[in-house]
């Protein structure tokens, strides 16, 4: 089905860049309204369901390493995810004193291959923010615009979750949520105890069939390696497939755009890319050019695409492509609960994450920095893999025996073994994910000197935290000492402070980075129109996390799907009036 | 064909894991999506890491005299007992072998540990680390297994000896035997229902009464959602 290579001149009605979230729900909407589509993935095609390629279910003795992380896959050898922090001939470079950190994936499905799926609606405040706190800015548009695509992306896609009425936490149309599991009882608790809200974890995944043309879960907690029965979102398997099914859509895998081709009158006309099989440079046409590269790779392909018209590049008169990148902010602890030490076995897998988590609860007023964090939690009898073991030099202290004697750290032997057994599925840990606050001096540019194995200029990042952002950490780091000591944990290792900015991960960690081409209603202050359209470049458009003004507190897939439907029912809209 | 209909159709000529059926009334039963165990294949490996692996399983690092230390510690550290095997019998060494290739970071802490062992040994009883008799043998450990109480003088080893615990304990526990030592019942497929109750009662714990109607119940696992205009799931 997918076409390796082509050096056609044949014109499409739409190019895609990239078969992530945004470019994935692009390639349905527009194929659907009879749109011919060319989708281009810089990586190659990847199904889950088939055999020769599956991941589900495989024993941690069926990889040489164990499931250890590699280079190419650094969440574990049965991720599905393939690219990395540290693509071979794909390097990026930083600004001095910028730690920000670049995970891709070069595969069909991009980055949703990866994801936790947690799957939540931005809130109506999460779009005014600037009204709230005066910092940062406004989107140009609100969650009135966005709840019916909302809407649909649920029923669409499939998320489970609990009708809560929280003002902030716009409730959807939801599956049935899984029970908690039992370290997520223990954490409930010691949270009851300090008021932090638990609720339903809101996941992309089927708890419930809702077409024929997927399967539901069955419970065994690795959605990050593929899902044969489609049961969770990823984009391949749940987008661009079936659009490739039912439309006229073609698949161009390995084609690694370098520019946005533009005609005298500064109007996109296609793209130019390299084949990464037979390192040749090709071009394609279109009547409309959507990029959905991610934030950062499409602000690369803009920035990259100078002309006479375009000197900065397409999309970039306001000189705002690659400005205000920002990620989410990040911190984790860990306890040992010892009420869970030497536990009755039975299959605890359930869905590929938590079962509960927490909306952010606080009234920032009241606080001293400006905005909010969820917080994941982790823990339980999951499968044993690469790291399992680790550490007993300084954990082994908290294991006892049955006369309540703790054994010493290190050691070895028979009484070795009988504490891996008395530990096996007492560790629990907690992540809060947070909104940082865009900064116009935190940004990537073409970097003048270095190009990928392509030929492409690459990006270089600058990026620094705020004080609002460490002290979001200092806040996390203290609520999770509250919980996990309330829950009857033993916090594992030293509480994180100023020196290491209380935790705080260092920036495009979360792999939520997103507003390199923010949307907005002034051209001189945005790259994109509130209907992610260039300002000056009518039939250009951006459908991944790049049109982003703030990053709220949620993880940001479910909104780059609900604004790709928005923005493609614009593009056919205007195609349908000859706008463009 | 749809894709539930492909996942029956598959089933039928494999060795599934347990057949799982959704609905009570027997017209209705059907089969949900119980995934197909087959004999797998390349698993989504790209060329890049096909070659990676070949290059690796072409190299030994550890020269046989060390290899027989290996074997030797990584059974201290895993004994055979009354529930499972040795560490050897459970294939830890091999484990040990390509790590120590695919994350060579490992490489000069190991080779550098097993020459301090060799020397400590020859220090103290004029003889390799693998000549010792076992008491003789276990004296060097004792002194650097336990490491809030080793002496610092013997810290090298003590950092060497946890080296050697992670990786032997990690790679016992997650070998088939391991699993088994371990009871782990998972990584198959099932319908989740929840904690058990007799260990819900053991802990203290009920179901949030706000949240009981709401949860998933395995007999409608198999029925298409549908919902009504404020977001209820009906039907």
């Amino acid at each position: 089905m997918s076409i390796e290579i082509k050096a056609s001149q044949e014109a499409y009605d739409v190019i895609i860049v990239g078969s992530g979230a945004g470019g994935g729900m692009a390639s349905k909407v527009l194929s659907e309204a009879g749109l011919s589509v060319a989708v281009l993935e810089a990586g190659g095609d990847f199904d889950p369901a088939k055999e020769e390629d599956r991941m589900q279910l495989r024993w941690p003795w069926e990889s040489p390493r164990r499931g250890a992380g590699t280079r190419i896959r650094p969440f574990g050898d049965f991720d599905a995810a393939i690219g990395g922090w540290d693509i071979e001939g794909e390097p990026y470079t930083r600004g001095e004193g910028t730690k920000f950190e670049w995970f891709r994936s070069r595969m069909v499905g991009g980055r949703t291959n990866h994801w936790g799926r947690i799957s939540l609606r931005f809130g109506p405040n999460d779009f005014k923010r600037k009204d709230i706190d005066g910092l940062g800015d406004n989107w140009p548009i609100g969650y009135d615009d966005l709840k019916p695509y909302y809407d649909r992306v649920d029923k669409l896609i499939g998320v489970f979750g609990s009708k809560e009425g929280m003002y902030n936490e716009p409730d959807g149309f939801f599956l049935p949520p899984p029970k908690p599991r039992l370290h997520e009882h223990f954490i409930k608790k010691g949270a009851d105890k300090v008021k932090v809200p638990m609720i339903p974890s809101r996941l992309s995944i089927l708890t419930r069939p809702i077409n024929n043309e997927r399967g539901v879960c069955f419970f065994c907690n690795q959605c990050n390696r593929g899902c044969q029965a489609y049961a969770d979102f990823s984009s391949g398997t749940c987008l661009v497939k079936p659009a490739m099914q039912k439309g006229k859509v073609e698949l161009y895998t390995h084609a690694m755009v370098r520019k946005v081709t533009t005609n005298d009158q500064g109007e996109a006309t296609g793209v130019s890319y390299v084949s990464k099989v037979d390192m040749k440079e090709y071009k394609l046409k279109a009547r409309v050019v959507v990029l959905g590269a991610s934030a950062c790779e499409s602000a690369r392909i803009m920035l990259n695409s100078t002309s006479k018209t375009h000197p900065n590049g397409v999309g970039n008169s306001s000189g705002m492509v690659g400005r205000y990148v920002h990620d989410s902010t990040g911190a984790d602890r860990m306890a040992i609960i010892p009420d869970l030490m030497g536990r009755e076995r039975y299959n605890e897998d359930g869905v590929g994450g938590m079962h509960v988590y927490t909306p952010w609860w606080l009234d920032n007023q009241k606080l001293d920095f400006a905005r909010g964090y969820h917080i994941e939690y982790w823990g339980g009898m999951s499968m044993p893999g690469y790291g399992f073991g680790f550490g007993m030099d300084t954990l082994r202290k908290y294991i006892k025996d049955e006369f309540g004697n703790p054994s010493p750290n290190g050691g070895y032997g028979e009484g070795l073994k009988k504490d891996i057994r008395q530990y096996y599925g007492s560790m629990v840990g907690m992540s809060g994910r947070g909104e940082s606050i865009p900064q116009y001096n935190n940004y990537c540019e073409i970097d003048p000197n270095t190009v990928d194995k392509y030929g492409i200029p690459v990006l270089k990042f600058h990026y620094q935290w705020t004080d609002h952002e460490i002290k979001q950490a200092k806040h996390m780091q203290d609520t999770f000492e509250e919980i996990l000591t309330n829950a009857g944990g033993i916090l594992m290792g030293n509480k994180p402070g100023p020196e290491t900015n209380y935790g705080l991960a260092a920036p495009g960690l979360i792999i939520h980075e997103v507003g390199t081409t923010r949307m907005g209603n002034d051209p001189k202050t945005s790259a994109l129109n509130s209907n992610c359209q260039a300002h000056d470049c009518k039939n250009l458009f951006v459908v991944d996390g790049g049109p982003f003004v703030s990053q709220a507190d949620k993880n940001p897939t479910w909104t780059i799907l609900a604004l790709s439907w928005r923005t493609s029912d614009f593009i056919v809209s205007e195609l349908k009036k000859k706008n463009i | 064909m749809n894709r539930r209909e492909n996942i029956k159709l598959l089933l039928a000529g494999s060795l599934g894991t347990g057949l799982l059926w959704t609905g009570c009334s027997p017209e209705q039963k059907e089969l949900a999506d119980t995934p197909v165990i087959g004999k797998g294949g390349k698993y989504n490996r790209t060329a890049e890491e096909l070659e990676i692996l070949e290059r690796l399983k072409s190299q030994t690092f550890f020269l046989e005299e060390e290899k027989k230390k290996v074997e030797i510690l990584v059974d201290i550290i895993m004994p055979a007992d009354e529930v499972s095997g040795s560490a050897t019998e459970a294939g830890v060494p091999d484990f040990i072998e390509f790590m120590m290739k695919d994350a060579p970071a490992y490489q000069t802490r190991m080779r550098g540990g097993l020459m301090w062992l060799d020397h400590e040994s020859d220090e103290r009883f004029g003889k390799n680390f693998v000549d010792l008799s076992e008491k003789e043998r276990m004296a060097i450990i004792d002194d650097i297994a336990f490491p809030d109480t080793a002496k610092p003088e013997l810290r090298n080893g003590v950092l060497f000896f946890n080296l050697m615990r992670d990786l032997t304990t990690c790679g016992f526990y997650t070998s088939e035997m391991g699993f088994k030592d371990l009871g782990y019942k998972g990584n198959q497929a099932n319908v989740w229902n929840g904690v058990p109750d007799e260990v819900m009662q053991k802990h203290g714990f009920t179901l949030d009464q706000k949240y009981t109607a709401l949860y998933l119940k395995p007999e409608e696992r198999g029925k298409t959602a549908e919902w009504d205009e404020q977001g209820n799931l009906i039907g």
